[in-house]
């Protein structure tokens, strides 16, 4: 299944939407989307997952890669509208605390 | 997930022809865990072997994921070889390469991942089995427990939907075959992985496997749940739960009479 990044740029605000699965194939692709963001002047970047029903072990490291980014940044790094199938990757991998989680796009982008 | 029919194995020739596997079918379903269990020599090996593809049948079918895949050759084996994990009996790591590093071989040889994601999810494979913080021992520095564990870790590297688990408690303490009993369930229960385990350790089997396969001789002699096969009054069933020297199945493999034996000796 390919995968779709769509980039949304408001103001200081940016969000990276994908639609498709994040697999072993797809990650690098995810990746190359999002490490050009941090080096912008991007106060929130946000990835919206609500149309990723799939992730695995590579996706959920991609985003714990630009969670680094965020840190070394200073760049807030936000994840919104996990789907129920994404959440429970990030449960069993006890990684959904270490993000700043938010039901929808709009409350990623609000805070 | 994976189906299993009319399996049908020998090795040698002639006289001298053995007959590993007879008529074996099995049916092992997804998220679930199944152990095949039987003596040395029963044939439990040889069907691991098949399915892993290191063997091809005489004759019968193994599918997996939908594909019928037992004389698959070359690229098509690699290609489904993706979809599952092994778990060696010894564990198998390289022994000249870091923890970190025997995780992260099949992620460095069958992805393009870059090598940041891919530090990660050593580390996240890592915390799965209860050993971050070991990333740069090397396998000479680990307990037996722990290699196994480690093999584990690299068996899910690539997130398989199937593990295949040779003997995964041979020769570890009983805290240690708990911690992998514990880790195979929650793999299973959790990931959604199939699970099917090649085992002679019948508490191990009891407490881990929604269905286990008892084979004898390259027959099956029992299949069902734990509970199942605990209830069976089938003699041989019995004498190997119970682990009894005297019974059905005999301490000697040979079948043909010592006396004669000695004696045919005499005129060769």
């Amino acid at each position: 299944m390919s995968i779709d990044l769509k980039l949304d740029k408001a103001g200081d605000t940016v969000t990276l939407e994908v639609t498709g699965n994040i697999d072993m194939s797809s990650s690098t692709k995810v990746r190359d989307a999002l490490a050009p963001l941090f080096q912008n002047n991007n106060k929130v970047i946000v990835v919206d997952l609500s149309g990723v029903s799939y992730i695995d072990s590579s996706g959920i490291a991609t985003l714990v890669e630009g969670l680094q980014w965020s840190h070394n940044s200073k760049n807030k790094f936000r994840l919104a509208a996990l789907t129920p199938g994404v959440k429970d990757v990030f449960e069993i991998a006890r990684l959904l605390s270490v993000f700043e989680v938010f039901d929808t796009k709009e409350q990623a982008l609000a805070e | 997930m994976i189906q299993i029919k009319n399996l049908k194995k020998s090795f040698g020739e002639g006289d001298q022809r053995i007959t590993v596997l007879e008529d074996f079918n099995a049916h092992m379903e997804k998220g679930q865990i199944t152990s095949i269990i039987g003596g040395s020599g029963s044939g439990k090996s040889t069907v691991l072997k098949h399915l892993i593809g290191a063997y091809r049948p005489d004759s019968g079918e193994i599918w997996i994921d939908g594909e019928e895949v037992s004389q698959f050759k070359g690229e098509e084996i690699n290609r489904i070889r993706k979809k599952f994990g092994i778990m060696f009996q010894s564990g198998a790591l390289f022994n000249s390469l870091t923890v970190e590093d025997n995780v992260a071989l099949p992620m460095r040889e069958h992805t393009d991942l870059n090598e940041g994601t891919i530090l990660i999810m050593v580390k996240m494979k890592l915390e799965m089995v209860g050993l971050r913080g070991a990333e740069h021992l090397k396998p000479a520095q680990l307990s037996g427990g722990m290699i196994k564990r480690i093999a584990l870790a690299r068996a899910i590297a690539l997130d398989p939907k199937i593990v295949f688990y040779d003997e995964p408690s041979a020769g570890l303490d009983p805290i240690s075959i708990g911690v992998i009993d514990k880790l195979i369930m929650d793999l299973s229960k959790k990931m959604g992985i199939t699970s099917v385990v090649v085992t002679h350790e019948i508490p191990s089997a009891m407490r881990i496997s929604d269905k286990i396969i008892m084979l004898f001789k390259g027959k099956i002699i029992a299949e069902g749940t734990p509970e199942e096969i605990r209830n069976s009054n089938d003699p041989k069933v019995i004498q190997f739960i119970e682990g009894s020297p005297d019974g059905p199945i005999p301490f000697s493999k040979s079948q043909t009479d010592y006396g004669e034996e000695l004696k045919e000796m005499s005129r060769a």
